[in-house]
């Protein structure tokens, strides 16, 4: 029945929807606050000012950048849990043309370490993928633990060969010259090349993945690895390839971080914006035209969220509440709907 | 229980697997249900048994709509399917299967099921011990408890799909007489095959579809003479018979040359093959089940790499260069398992023909629907460009991995290449590959079915516990004297004279 199944694919995801919010306000009113004023809080709280509004934008611009990276991977049916390790090999190749040659004219500079930042984040990817070639280690154990030993040598960067003149200190190594930040809009975090190139990394993943044959062939290997390789794909070349796409993006994430909101390297240069990626990669089904709106989503939680202390004295974390509650809810009912296509 | 359905329709894609099924299935009698592989037998029993919801039309049992969400569902309403692979869990004695696949209620102790049992096994005359792990038993034995155990938790209508298949003649023997028993019982049995011969002895009435429609609308009293229930079936295709045409001399030179190769698999190992593959030639490789054949087919499409020898193809040495390098000199290699690794489900014909393509960076969807919409027409494939492969039924999805055959190959290895296919789709399989025989191609395939190993062969080479025989003209061979040398009656004499 034509007209059932298209009343099923609309309510699915709105059913996800609100059991999510009913999840997430059992949640708030277990703490006794009024559910109504948390949620204009993390709904709304990032839209109500400017400086909210750009700390919100600067945070979506390196998450779609992971969630991009991640639906690649997602395409060739892998899944790169290894990209927060990724980030931050990403960040920490960035930083080395911008301590070396600090007299090169910014624009030249920021392209060599946009650049060092994307090998840097495709090379620790690229590890995750010939360890599962050639050492038969899953992806997601190897990127579990590429990612301490990421965060490993980001401590030791900051604590041993990049610590602060003055005195080694856990908050990171010194701020970058001041010209070598990212140029922000009036006196806001906002640094418009963020976004700008984030939005560039989904077109062009959008139109490779659609649109090339690298494309076609990287979805069949992640449909049918052994029946695209009878049909003449390189389907463990593909593999590898999809990781190291993910990782440059990756990378360039957590150049991003470097150049426009952190100006140093400090130990938590992720934030876990990887993993918050994961999870809007997976909410977005890794679908090029969901990444977006599922981002601005996320990030606009995770901001609104931040007034939540002050002002309703609970904690922040009810943005991760919310965005977990989500995925798991839509993942739920699409397994129902995918167990019942399996059936039909 | 009588059971009717009226206008049951089921689509997949825009392909129409039952198209507005109207029929009645009485009680008390076996009912045949004929057709060719994608005739849509499958679905209607899928379908009457809850595994499937239909699209539009209704099921009645005694003249009631009932809505059935799963197979347990359709068990509650008396509708019980016995399938081709038993599902039971084989590390279970058969009393523990029946106890937990039974719903609550049934049986009140353990010593009560055995009871019935036993009860109704001596009813239908199978022998049954139930303490017996299931693993230890032949499918036939499985398929008996299977039977029991539906009837035993309540079912009045039994669907058997295609039964007799692997199974012993004594076993299809008791079978029978079991389904006339429990059809004298009242109950209604649908019987699923495409063996004309089965049906003639068993059923009480035949239906036949063709395309997803009953033909002619309604069902027939049996019994029917072959040559109409064969035209119902088939249409047309059936009448016409494989053509033998002379074998052209062969000048090309050889697709693959195997110099004193070794190599293993397994606990299988072939020692010392010496072979040329001539090109124009249909290649038959005869012998039970992992013999060698299925070695020697992917040492030939480079998916095993040998310890010691050389690997020519196309009197290039190949040895160790990997499967994509041998596709890429011409070999292509059809697995017996299509979707496994033959082709990509939730590709379209488009897609793979777009995956196909080599140069460029961008694909060229309209060159591919092209060559997806040529394939549809020249293969009889029931599909339109765009309807994912895993929405074909299995002649269909032969058909199509065929057409994906590029016109260049030169070496065609095909695993069991009309496994599960009817006689017709199987025929029309075998022109393809006849015509690229024709065309200069090499085609090796394996097959457990003596009678298409002789029919379609130039060549046959026996494989007897992984010793490789010498190629042997068909026309030199009896069916006898394969079937004897399978088994290893006088293998040891044929390597030797050569």
């Amino acid at each position: 029945m034509k007209r059932s199944t298209l009343i099923t694919q609309a309510t699915r995801p709105l059913l996800a929807l609100l059991a999510a919010f009913a999840f997430t306000t059992l949640a708030l009113l277990s703490t006794g606050v009024s559910p109504l004023d948390a949620y204009r809080l993390v709904l709304f709280g990032a839209f109500s000012t400017p400086v909210r509004l750009s700390d919100m934008i600067m945070l979506a611009a390196p998450l779609l950048l992971c969630a991009v990276g991640l639906s690649i991977t997602f395409a060739g049916g892998l899944y790169n849990l290894g990209v927060e390790g990724q980030m931050i090999m990403g960040a920490i190749a960035a930083m080395v043309p911008l301590r070396l040659w600090p007299d090169v004219s910014p624009p030249l500079l920021w392209l060599l370490a946009a650049l060092c930042g994307m090998a840097g984040g495709a090379f620790w990817a690229g590890l995750i993928g010939l360890l599962r070639r050639y050492a038969g280690v899953s992806e997601i154990f190897a990127g579990l633990g590429m990612n301490f030993l990421a965060s490993g040598i980001a401590m030791y960067m900051v604590l041993g060969p990049w610590r602060r003149q003055t005195s080694a200190s856990l908050s990171g190594t010194d701020l970058l010259p001041r010209e070598l930040w990212w140029p922000t809009i009036d006196r806001l975090r906002l640094a418009p090349a963020a976004p700008v190139i984030a939005l560039l990394a989904l077109a062009v993943v959008w139109w490779a993945l659609t649109k090339t044959r690298w494309g076609l062939e990287v979805r069949a290997v992640g449909l049918n690895p052994a029946a695209a390789g009878r049909l003449g794909v390189a389907a463990a070349r593909r593999m590898l390839e999809t990781l190291a796409a993910c990782g440059a993006l990756a990378g360039l994430a957590g150049m991003v971080q470097v150049v426009a909101v952190h100006h140093a390297l400090i130990p938590n240069i992720s934030s876990g914006i990887g993993l918050l990626g994961l999870l809007v990669a997976l909410l977005a089904r890794a679908d090029p035209r969901w990444l977006l709106p599922v981002t601005i989503a996320f990030a606009a939680f995770t901001v609104g969220s931040i007034q939540l202390p002050l002002t309703l004295g609970i904690d922040s974390a009810i943005a991760g509440v919310l965005q977990g509650a989500l995925v798991l809810f839509a993942l739920a009912t699409r397994v129902r709907k995918d167990t019942q296509a399996a059936r039909g | 229980m009588r059971i009717t359905v009226e206008h049951l329709t089921k689509r997949f894609g825009s392909v129409l697997a039952n198209n507005r099924l109207t029929i009645s299935f009485a009680a008390g009698q076996i009912h045949g249900v004929l057709g060719e592989n994608g005739a849509g037998k499958s679905t209607l029993m899928k379908l009457l048994s809850g595994y499937m919801q239909p699209d539009e039309g209704q099921i009645l049992f005694d003249g009631v709509p009932s809505r059935l969400c799963g197979l347990a569902d359709a068990l509650k309403a008396g509708v019980g399917m016995v399938h081709q692979e038993p599902l039971d869990v084989p590390a279970f004695s058969v009393l523990e299967n029946l106890l937990c696949a039974a719903p609550r209620g049934v049986f009140s102790s353990r010593r009560a099921a055995q009871t019935a049992l036993l009860e109704l096994a001596e009813r239908l005359g199978f022998a049954v011990d139930p303490a017996a792990r299931l693993d230890q038993l032949t499918i036939g034995q499985r398929q008996q408890i299977e039977i029991m155990r539906l009837l035993l938790c309540g079912a009045q209508v039994l669907i058997l799909d295609e039964p007799t298949t692997g199974i012993t003649a004594a076993q299809t023997r008791a079978l029978f007489a079991a389904l006339r028993q429990i059809a004298a019982e009242g109950r209604t049995i649908l019987f699923v095959s495409h063996k004309l011969e089965e049906v003639a002895e068993l059923c009480d009435t035949v239906t036949v579809l063709r395309n997803g429609e009953v033909v002619p609308p309604g069902q027939l009293p049996m019994p029917q003479p072959q040559e109409y229930l064969l035209a119902l079936m088939f249409g047309d295709a059936g009448a016409s018979s494989a053509v033998y045409r002379p074998l052209p001399a062969i000048t090309a030179p050889p697709v693959w040359e195997l110099r004193q190769v070794t190599v293993r698999s397994g606990s299988l190992q072939i020692h010392d093959l010496n072979h040329t593959f001539a090109a124009g030639r249909i290649i038959g490789l005869a012998g039970l089940d992992g013999s060698g054949q299925q070695v020697l087919l992917r040492l030939l499409a480079g998916q095993i790499t040998p310890e010691r020898g050389q690997v020519l193809v196309n009197g290039r040495d190949l040895t160790g260069a990997g499967s994509l390098a041998f596709r890429q000199a011409g070999i292509e290699y059809l697995p017996a398992d299509r979707l496994h690794d033959g082709m990509i489900g939730a590709f379209s014909l488009t897609d793979h023909f777009a995956l196909l393509q080599r140069n460029g960076m961008i694909v060229d969807r309209r060159s591919a629907e092209e060559l997806a919409r040529q394939a549809i027409a020249d293969y009889q494939i029931k599909a339109t460009p765009i309807t994912p492969i895993a929405a074909l039924s299995g002649g269909n999805q032969q058909r199509a991995m065929l057409a994906l055959v590029p016109p260049n190959a030169r070496g065609i290895l095909a695993e069991q290449p009309t496994r599960g296919l009817d006689v017709a789709s199987a025929r029309a399989i075998w022109g393809r590959l006849q015509a690229r025989r024709d065309a200069g191609c090499c085609v090796v395939f394996a097959s457990p079915d003596l009678d298409e190993i002789m029919e379609y062969s130039d060549e046959v080479i026996v494989c007897f516990a992984g010793r490789i025989g010498p190629p042997m003209p068909r026309a030199l061979l009896s069916s006898g004297r394969l079937a004897e040398l399978i088994g290893g009656v006088g293998f040891e004499a044929l390597v030797e004279a050569v």
